[in-house]
């Protein structure tokens, strides 16, 4: 077939592709300038900063750029070398290029996300560094013992290079051990993995919450009249026109010990004064204010599938001879289902990613992943933010990856 | 063939229906259905057709009045425990599920076992010709298809009634008329009664046993075709059905069933009344166009004649339709055939004009 076609010609002889191509071209040329700058506008505002975030959650030149001698040592001697003399003075150099620079602290912090406690032995040394004298290495040791842990050394060695995957191992709530093997931090440290796994779940309780909640609404907006649907639909779009910080205050007012809920039902005798529900500042609390927030998310892909589906499906399946609930399952149900897969993935990843509700209603156990994120931006440590970031949008992208495999991304329908 | 209140198989018994409580979509309807007749009920839209069909099935309730199927009140009766089948005018064949498995559905939720539902599912498949197609899913089928399909599904069951409303609405024409024969032989092999709804009067009167014209949420005329077309029984059936010449004027004399109406530039004709009850009363005198006459030894003798003005001749294949001027009306039609000894008429031509005082049907003035 292919033959064929390379064969033809136009009627001036050209070869008939060649023609097509040239003809296209301008069309082509013209389509892509009025995506341009669209294109340009994502690539500046979403490309790059996602690609740099990407880079800085496995680049941190904090300690390398500052320890010139050190790197040198360390790339003279293999991995498991006890150091010696040569890397004691290499250290005392490079504390001194420290001292001068200004840079010791940057640098402790740097192998103090990998050994705590470790920046003040840095800053320590380095402001005594200019009065080191040969032997250093009983020098620096009698500044301070720790300058023989194994673990140090390790750090300050994977640390010497600004390519490192030290991020990860916190984030999966793993550290070296003195012989550099990767092992499991002590119980009560585990925070970060397990925080992961449960923003996962909250997000799923979240997503399934609103499913059970929006599929009626959204199949009583699609049957009433329409006048009688544009009132409903303005109250489900009601949330969106509101601040996000009016509804969570609200919420607040709602639900807290002394709060509209709790002062009803002690008026009513349902509880006791002294048996007022916590229903905010903590998990529950996040949950019921993120459900609220993202239900529209849910509605309007419903409503949009729903609106579509001809009442004559189920009135077949009911002259046909099968219950309403039959009707529901096999019938109503199936041809939904590119409304919940897109909701449910709009719902999930939305809540996966969601910051602002849990930090106000969440209190201390209703916190999520992005709040560990926000805190790590907050106290400058940029590469485990961009580690954890990192994590959240990798987790994001293999739901993705399997929605994709299970129910198919083209029967997505968003509205 | 036709069923009396006793022993009909379906029977509306005063029914109506209202939406609103204001207005009656469906005012006092009576029909009876004998078992196995095919009975079409024709009208315009809003007519209640539907509205009729819509409460048989169980998916509208009736405001007033009883339905009864096989003798059974079915009233309060839900749809999935008719035992209807029903073909609905955009197929409403299930999307997600193969063609196969939309017509094992009916018999899967009455609990049938796996083999026979095989075999009754092959069976309805080969019925309508589309054995083949048992794994395409409806979307893979064309219009004629998956109307086939439709069909197949209502009748896979095995029920003793089918409804059929506008199934042939989407298709083309040819497919439209060989998918009415189909129909109607299906019918006939199995035996069962059909009630169809549709607007296209064509439709209705080459399939139906009985025609039931709906206007306004009444029956105006129930009948067999041949009757509703020949001895429509007032103006909007004779209207509705078929083309017609209309000739208003006033009854001058009358005696039984004939009538001499007088049009109104003074021209005396004969006709057969119909629903006019007195001398004076205005009428409308009702005329098919192929039964207008213009050649003197086709005129039954006696009848009156009257003066015509061919105004245009149109050439329409089988036949020669000619418009004329006729007792002040230039909309008068008449229809002959395109034979080789057809004496042709042009444009300006005066002719006179007449018919047997039978086909000329005096009606209410609408």
């Amino acid at each position: 077939m292919s033959d064929v076609a390379s064969q033809l010609t136009t009627a001036d002889g050209r070869p008939l592709k060649a023609a097509l191509a040239t003809a296209q071209a301008r069309a082509k040329r013209r389509a892509f300038f009025l995506v341009l700058p669209l294109l340009a506008f994502i690539v500046i505002t979403f490309a790059v900063p996602i690609g740099q975030m990407l880079q800085r959650s496995v680049y941190n030149d904090g300690f390398s750029q500052t320890v010139p001698a050190l790197t040198q040592w360390f790339e003279a001697n293999p991995k498991g070398t006890v150091p010696d003399e040569a890397a004691y003075a290499a250290l005392a150099s490079d504390l001194n290029l420290m001292k001068e620079t200004r840079m010791a602290g940057d640098a402790g912090t740097r192998i103090n996300y990998v050994v705590s406690g470790m920046r003040s032995l840095f800053t320590k040394s380095a402001r005594k560094a200019a009065d080191l004298e040969p032997p250093y290495m009983a020098a620096l040791l009698d500044i301070d013992e720790d300058w023989q842990d194994p673990r140090v050394w390790n750090a300050m060695r994977t640390a010497s290079s600004p390519w490192t995957l030290d991020f990860y191992t916190i984030a999966f709530d793993r550290e070296r051990d003195a012989d550099g093997k990767l092992v499991k931090v002590d119980e009560n440290q585990r925070i970060y993995f397990k925080l992961y796994i449960k923003t996962f779940v909250v997000a799923a309780v979240i997503t399934a919450i609103c499913l059970l909640l929006a599929f009626p609404v959204a199949h009583l907006l699609a049957t009433l009249p329409m006048a009688k649907a544009n009132l409903l639909m303005i109250l489900v779009l009601l949330p969106f026109w509101t601040s996000l910080l009016v509804r969570t205050t609200s919420w607040i007012v709602l639900l807290q010990g002394q709060g509209v809920i709790n002062s009803i039902l002690v008026a009513l005798g349902i509880i006791g004064d002294d048996g007022r529900i916590q229903m905010i500042y903590n998990q529950t609390g996040t949950i019921i204010a993120m459900v609220h927030i993202l239900l529209p998310f849910m509605v309007l892909p419903l409503y949009s599938v729903m609106r579509v589906i001809p009442p004559s499906y189920t009135r077949a399946a009911r002259s046909l001879g099968a219950t309403s609930w039959t009707t529901f399952r096999r019938i109503y149900l199936p041809q939904t289902i590119p409304g919940i897969g897109a909701g449910v993935l709009l719902v999930f990843i939305l809540a996966v990613g969601y910051y602002i509700t849990p930090a106000l209603v969440g209190g201390a156990d209703g916190q999520l992943f992005s709040n560990m994120v926000q805190f790590h931006m907050t106290k400058a440590n940029w590469s485990m933010a961009a580690a954890l970031a990192t994590m959240l949008l990798v987790g994001v992208l293999v739901l993705y990856w399997l929605y994709d495999r299970l129910i198919g991304i083209d029967k997505l329908k968003l509205g | 063939m036709v069923a009396s209140s006793d022993n009909a198989f379906v029977s509306f018994e005063h029914v109506q229906k209202s939406y609103d409580g204001e207005t009656l979509v469906v005012k006092d309807l009576n029909l009876q259905l004998a078992k196995g007749e095919f009975l079409t009920m024709l009208g315009p839209s809003g007519s209640g057709k539907t509205t009729c069909l819509m409460m048989l099935a169980g998916f509208e309730t009736a405001t007033h009045g009883e339905i009864r199927l096989d003798g059974q009140p079915i009233n309060q009766v839900p749809p999935h425990k008719r035992g209807i089948g029903m073909v609905f005018q955009n197929y409403a064949l299930f999307p997600h599920m193969t063609v196969g498995e939309n017509l094992a559905f009916p018999l899967e939720v009455r609990g049938m076992g796996k083999s026979e539902r095989e075999t009754k599912v092959k069976r309805a498949l080969d019925m309508v010709q589309m054995g083949a197609f048992a794994n395409r899913r409806p979307a893979q089928l064309s219009g004629g298809q998956q109307q086939r399909i439709a069909l197949a599904r209502a009748l896979v069951f095995d029920p003793k009634l089918v409804l059929m409303d506008e199934p042939l609405g989407a298709l083309d024409k040819q497919l439209r008329e060989h998918m009415q024969f189909e129909i109607k032989h299906l019918h006939e092999s199995l035996g069962i009664t059909v009630v169809y709804v549709t607007h296209d009067q064509g439709e209705a009167l080459t399939m139906s046993d009985r025609v039931a014209v709906f206007n306004d949420g009444r029956i105006q005329q129930l009948a067999p075709p041949a009757e509703l077309y020949e001895r429509p029984d007032n103006s909007f059936v004779a209207g509705f059905i078929g083309e017609n010449n209309k000739l208003p004027g006033v009854i001058e004399e009358l005696n039984g069933d004939r009538a001499v109406v007088c049009l109104e530039n003074g021209e005396r004709i004969h006709a057969t009344a119909v629903n006019v009850r007195a001398k004076g009363e205005k009428t409308l005198v009702s005329i098919r166009p192929e039964r207008v006459e213009f050649k003197p030894e086709l005129i039954p003798e006696g009848s009156h004649t009257i003066d015509a003005e061919v105004l245009e001749v149109i050439y329409m294949g089988d036949i020669l339709r000619t418009r004329m001027k006729v007792a002040g009306h230039d909309e008068f039609v008449l229809k002959c055939r395109n034979t080789i000894d057809q004496v042709p008429l042009s444009p300006g031509q005066r002719i006179r004009i007449g018919w047997n005082p039978l086909d000329a049907r005096a009606l209410d003035m609408i």
